[in-house]
């Protein structure tokens, strides 16, 4: 193992799971009330801010993380306001990296978890209301409980979907070991170096982690389904 | 039943709600005890007037109040939303909630409601829909008839001022329809709680209805208390084969030789076939008007045991044009029949004629 994973793969490894948990917390943070917003309002907002969550899912990575770059860098609308709170510029930090990731991924924690709130109609929340639950303790004693197998589609695709992403890493990350270089940029470091063994050894671990997210995933879904018929 | 209770505090209702084409316009002062049943075709508006009470529709020009709670009122602009309403509300479908159990579920609104004896009426709640041994169970796991029962529980341990009922029984085959109708008739005579039931099954207001309000395409067509609208007959409630009237009685003879019980109700005797109800005990009878035949003179030698003397008040073509409705004065009763046009003619029944109802069958619902 020590040949095919040196110090320099296992920092990336650390940084990399650091990144997509650090990603998942914040998306699951950010998603909840966007998603129940998306999935409550009439607004005529619903449509553009709906398409706007999805973009990522369209956008070359490279657009994204461009865009990015542009806004944190020191001129940037992002970077101004960074810079006036004293936090400097994020580009080429942790930081902007992080930035980067959740834009990135929202629309994996969004959608699922949208789509649990939409499957519950309104009847559970009508009923809430009807046992004297005011809407902010039945949208936590009951939408949430209920929309659970949305909330862990969402951790696992928006964590495996940041553990997988490039573009936009390599656009506002850069390649600095310890700070922004994660596992997909390291492979690529390494293959630009001709070092395929190295290569191997992270791409080799990634296509495995990849499998048993989905393969996880997909038994998990039939689990819920027994439970939830 | 009622007789005991206190002055009932007035339940005002008036409202007016739109959407495209379909207009619902109330203005409604209902008596604020026993069940008043909400009837009418699909479509006529009853989810709706219910859904508004309860505040899950927000009426224009509304007026909601209950003696003195006050839940919706326009001209003060007053709207409390659902959640502050005392009310409980037992939804057609199941709705219990799914990622908790029934215990969970009974308690979900008891412990938010805040009221004194929370405990001694869901104990009350639980034993008068004989759900004890459903506690531990998960939603998933009961029958139709157990989910509406404990949903039913649910909305009772809250102790509304108010029970909002809309369908209960209509997603139940009739097997399980039956096994809840006497947990209704229960909590109607026990608990004397007001409620409002939405039904279109002739049976369900047969057997609960207190009063009623007939709605039509969004207008209430007829409203009065169930015994006297049900009994109208220039604009049958109920019409074709469910026609009949409600008859309030007591049972004051039981032949055991025979298996049958006597009711005295206002306007003579009837036998019944006696299904075990005590001497003494109020029943409401149900008399269907294709069961009931007219003979002119008292009749001898005939198998129909109950012929009661009455007089002829009315008489009106039925939906059929071979047939007529007519409705018998007896004493303080009244009864619906239906006969023939050609018998009308034979006999020549006419209002204000003597005649004899000779009663075929009787439904008895303690």
């Amino acid at each position: 193992m020590d040949t095919l994973l040196n110090r320099e793969a296992w920092q990336a490894i650390g940084l990399t799971l650091q990144l997509a948990a650090c990603t998942t917390v914040i998306l699951l943070i950010l998603a909840t009330p966007l998603a129940w917003w998306l999935s409550q309002t009439q607004s005529r907002w619903r449509a553009p801010i709906g398409a706007v969550v999805t973009l990522p899912l369209v956008l070359p990575p490279s657009v994204l993380g461009f865009y990015l770059l542009v806004a944190m860098g020191p001129h940037g609308p992002l970077g101004v306001v960074t810079q006036a709170l004293g936090w400097g510029v994020l580009s080429f930090t942790f930081t902007g990296l992080l930035i980067g990731s959740v834009a990135f991924s929202l629309p994996f924690a969004v959608q699922p978890i949208q789509n649990a709130f939409e499957a519950l109609g309104p009847r559970p929340m009508e009923v809430a209301a009807t046992l004297r639950a005011s809407p902010i303790d039945a949208f936590f004693s009951v939408a949430l409980p209920l929309a659970r197998p949305g909330f862990v589609t969402a951790a696992i695709m928006s964590f495996s979907h940041t553990v997988g992403e490039f573009g936009v890493v390599l656009m506002i990350g850069g390649n600095i070991p310890g700070q922004t270089r994660v596992v997909s940029t390291q492979i690529y470091g390494h293959v630009e170096a001709m070092e395929y063994a190295q290569a191997h050894g992270l791409a080799g671990g990634m296509l495995v982690f990849s499998f048993v997210v989905l393969l996880a995933l997909s038994l998990m879904r039939k689990r819920v389904d027994k439970v939830l018929p | 039943m009622n007789a005991v209770m206190p002055a009932p505090d007035p339940f005002r209702l008036r409202m007016q709600w739109q959407r495209g084409d379909f207009q619902l316009k109330v203005d409604l002062a209902l008596p604020a005890t026993g069940i008043t049943v909400l009837f009418g075709a699909s479509g006529s508006g009853k989810t709706t007037l219910l859904r508004c009470v309860a505040g899950l529709e927000r009426p224009a020009d509304g007026l909601v109040s209950l003696g003195s709670d006050v839940w919706q009122d326009d001209a003060q602009g007053i709207f409390m939303p659902t959640w502050q309403r005392d009310l409980g509300y037992v939804f057609q479908e199941a709705s219990l909630f799914e990622h908790l159990d029934v215990q969970r579920n009974l308690h979900f609104g008891l412990k938010r409601a805040h009221k004194p004896g929370a405990a001694e009426a869901l104990a009350r709640a639980i034993e008068l829909l004989g759900i004890g041994h459903l506690l531990q169970r998960q939603p998933a796991k009961l029958s139709g008839g157990e989910r509406q029962r404990v949903a039913m529980a649910r909305a009772l341990a809250t102790q509304p001022r108010l029970l909002l009922l809309d369908e209960p029984l209509a997603a139940l085959d009739w097997a399980r329809r039956h096994e809840i109708l006497p947990w209704l008739e229960k909590l109607r005579d026990e608990l004397h709680m007001p409620m409002l039931y939405v039904t279109h099954a002739a049976d369900e207001l047969a057997r609960l209805a207190d009063h009623l309000v007939v709605l039509e395409q969004g207008a209430v067509k007829a409203e009065g208390a169930a015994q006297e609208v049900l009994a109208r007959i220039e604009s049958p409630v109920i019409v074709g084969e469910d026609a009949g009237v409600l008859l309030r009685g007591r049972v004051v003879q039981r032949d055991a030789q025979w298996h049958l019980a006597q009711i005295e109700f206002p306007g003579g005797v009837l036998w019944v076939r006696d299904s075990g109800i005590a001497l003494g005990q109020q029943v409401r009878l149900r008399v269907l008007a294709r069961d009931i035949s007219l003979t002119v003179h008292e009749t001898q030698g005939t198998s129909i045991q109950n012929h009661l003397p009455g007089r002829i008040e009315a008489l009106v073509a039925d939906v059929h044009p071979s047939q007529a409705l007519v409705q018998i004065r007896c004493g303080e009763s009244i009864l619906l029949a239906r006969v023939t046009q050609r018998a009308v003619s034979d006999l020549n029944l006419s209002v204000g004629a003597a005649i004899w109802a000779q009663v075929k069958s009787v439904a008895v619902m303690a």
